[in-house]
């Protein structure tokens, strides 16, 4: 079984600082992770290799320094790790991102089934699996949170929607989005993180991929971020401290009147 | 070519209209009413009755497009996405609105890459723009952190998949007229690579927090399994949806559609109340558009008091049991 797990480095959402100028994130001083959902598609493309044999290749498209979360994915157990770095591709959207990723999976070829991350905790669009999905005209299914078998020519999924969960069966090649549900990620191993810094990790830029470059980067985006503003955080609520029994009956009975005021009793 | 309406995707559910769609036929007449062109559902599905479709109208649309067939009982993306497009390159509207639902989130990315437009992700606000009459999208990012405010100027149509409750519907008014148009697509749109096995339809109301009014959610400082179950008792007597953070669902005391924030669901409900949960980033980016909070926790410092409406800083132990009594009296009384 051949498996792809497109994964995306991310800045650590505790701490992000943006360009209020370009609307982009600004980069430098913020370490990088691997998207904390991708780890997710990580973990389960490790555990359908287990069971099914295989091979599992990481794709990325972002900057140079993007290598270090292909490595860090490998030393969990990927096999390979492609990277995709171009200035051309800067500033891409979900639709030219996706665009650049299909035409990179294009190239590798043949290959069973794809695996992506609920969404990216940068973007947190969740646009790029299926985006990926329609690109490559393959059937495709989100907010997966069990692969329940495997067969030669379909897979059975479980998904996760607002009243319940969806039992599909999907043609092969597909493409997957997980959930955090699915699984419980394993930390890279010693052996992995050795074999992580000696194994080449190849570098594809437009040509390589054959992308028309009229679909590429900020350019090729349809979307244009226009502003980027700093949400209210503060309230400015009402605040209680009872020290009492008696205090904290008037602060529940003042609780029991915000209720009402809101109109939920 | 020119690209005329404004468009919402409506969701059914065994033949009923969710109420999401409703919402989004207000955002869509605030919409049209600008740009003084038609306000249009789309409906996929099979066997609705010509009075739910025309609750649609009712709800603010000037025309309903129904597509009827037996493959759109069940969600499948396939004939979802293939319908739709085709229905697009038939008409060309300017705008298509989808909510931000396990289906919109779905369907819209590939719709898009189809149509080579624009897609914005889970907007909480939407205008258009003086002159350009283009479409002005907001959303949260970054976890919450941030607002973008975005635009697709060269692509048609501009679409967005709009954040579930982040506004009410209108009031239906029955006066409303308008026209259903049974629509029907080709035969090769209709099929589909996938198909519905079963579904497990959640036993259990409280988890469906996406649709829930009334959130009651805990956190790590409810202690163990067992006090936790203050938290769904409050909720029970609230009638409201049961939330967590990640803490109780890694711990296993309760179950993953429960969980709130980052790595679970994004809610909306009018009101949020909390115990015990410090309000890291991961969880305030999941509950950025609840409309109101009340939490308690015991450390005065905790973030999730930033957030919140009403800040009870006090022991849940000690408010959460009379909290509990007292709305039983009322029920009582
Ligand atoms: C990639 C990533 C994704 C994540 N996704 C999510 C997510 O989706 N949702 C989520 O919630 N978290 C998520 N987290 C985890 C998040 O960072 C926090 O660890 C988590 O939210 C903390 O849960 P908590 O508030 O219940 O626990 P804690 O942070 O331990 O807080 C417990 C709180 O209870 C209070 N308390 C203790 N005893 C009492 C008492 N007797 N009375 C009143 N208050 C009391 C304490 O003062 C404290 O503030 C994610 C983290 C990462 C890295
Ligand atoms: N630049 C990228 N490189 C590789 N994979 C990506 C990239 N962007 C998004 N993805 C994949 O698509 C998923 C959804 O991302 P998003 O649509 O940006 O929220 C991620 O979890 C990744 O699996």
């Amino acid at each position: 079984m051949k498996i792809l797990v497109p994964i995306k480095q991310v800045p650590e959402t505790s701490n992000v600082k943006m360009d209020p100028e370009t609307g982009t994130m600004v980069r430098s001083g913020v370490e990088p992770i691997v998207n904390p959902l991708d780890l997710y598609a990580v973990e389960e493309a490790i555990r359908l290799k287990a069971k099914y044999g295989g091979e599992i290749i990481a794709i990325s498209m972002g900057p140079p320094g993007a290598k270090k979360a292909l490595q860090e994915v490998i030393s969990m157990g990927c096999d390979e790790g492609i990277l995709l770095s171009h200035r051309k591709f800067a500033g891409a959207d979900t639709w030219s991102t996706s665009y650049v990723l299909a035409q990179a999976i294009k190239k590798i070829g043949k290959f069973d089934v794809i695996l992506c991350g609920e969404r990216a905790t940068d973007g947190d669009t969740g646009q790029v699996g299926p985006g990926i999905a329609a690109w490559l005209d393959i059937p495709f299914s989100t907010y997966v949170s069990q692969i329940s078998e495997v067969n030669k020519d379909t897979i059975t999924v479980k998904r996760i929607v607002e009243n319940g969960y969806q039992l599909v069966g999907i043609e092969k090649p597909t493409l997957l989005t997980v959930v955090k549900e699915i699984n419980f990620p394993r930390l890279p191993t010693l052996d992995g993180k050795i074999r992580s810094k000696k194994i080449e990790i190849p570098l594809w830029g437009p040509e390589d991929i054959d992308a028309k470059i009229e679909n590429l980067g900020l350019k090729g985006s349809p979307t244009r971020v226009v502003k980027i503003s700093k949400p209210k955080v503060s309230r400015d609520g009402e605040v209680y401290k009872p020290n009492n029994e008696k205090e904290t009956e008037e602060v529940v009975d003042r609780i029991i009147e915000f209720f009402e005021q809101k109109e939920i009793l | 070519m020119e690209y005329k309406g404004v468009w919402i995707l409506g969701e059914q559910n065994k033949g009923i209209i969710q109420t999401v769609s409703y919402e989004l036929l207000k955002r869509g007449k605030f919409l049209s009413e600008k740009l003084g062109v038609d306000l249009v559902a789309v409906v996929l599905g099979y066997q609705i009755s010509p009075k739910e479709l025309n609750k649609l109208i009712h709800y603010g649309a000037n025309r309903v497009i129904y597509v009827n067939d037996q493959i759109f009982q069940n969600f499948l993306p396939d004939p979802y996405i293939n319908s739709i497009m085709e229905l697009i390159n038939k008409y060309n509207p300017e705008i298509m609105l989808a909510s931000a639902t396990s289906t919109g989130r779905t369907v819209a990315p590939a719709v898009a890459v189809k149509c080579h437009a624009g897609l914005t992700a889970d907007c909480t606000g939407l205008d258009i723009e003086e002159g350009s009459n283009n479409l002005i999208q907001t959303r949260p990012a970054i976890g919450g952190n941030i607002l973008a405010t975005i635009k697709s100027p060269n692509h048609r149509p501009q679409m967005a998949t709009v954040r579930p409750h982040s506004n009410q519907p209108l009031e239906p008014n029955p006066g409303n007229v308008g026209e259903v148009i049974y629509e029907k697509v080709k035969e090769k749109n209709l099929k589909s690579r996938t198909n519905q096995i079963a579904f497990i339809e959640m036993k259990d109301e409280s988890a469906n927090i996406q649709d829930a009014e009334i959130i009651v959610a805990g956190g790590k400082g409810c202690k163990t399994e067992e006090s936790f179950k203050m938290v769904r008792e409050l909720a029970h007597q609230l009638n409201g949806a049961v939330g967590a953070s990640r803490e109780p669902v890694d711990l296993g005391w309760v179950k993953y559609p429960h969980q709130v924030g980052l790595s679970g669901k994004t809610v909306s409900p009018n009101m949020y109340v909390c115990a015990g949960i410090s309000g890291a980033v991961q969880h305030l980016a999941g509950i950025k558009t609840a409309h109101n909070i009340v939490a308690i926790n015991n450390d005065p410092n905790a973030q999730i008091f930033q957030v919140a409406d009403i800040s009870v800083q006090a022991d849940l132990f000690d408010v959460l049991p009379i909290l509990i009594d007292k709305l039983k009296d009322r029920k009582v009384g």
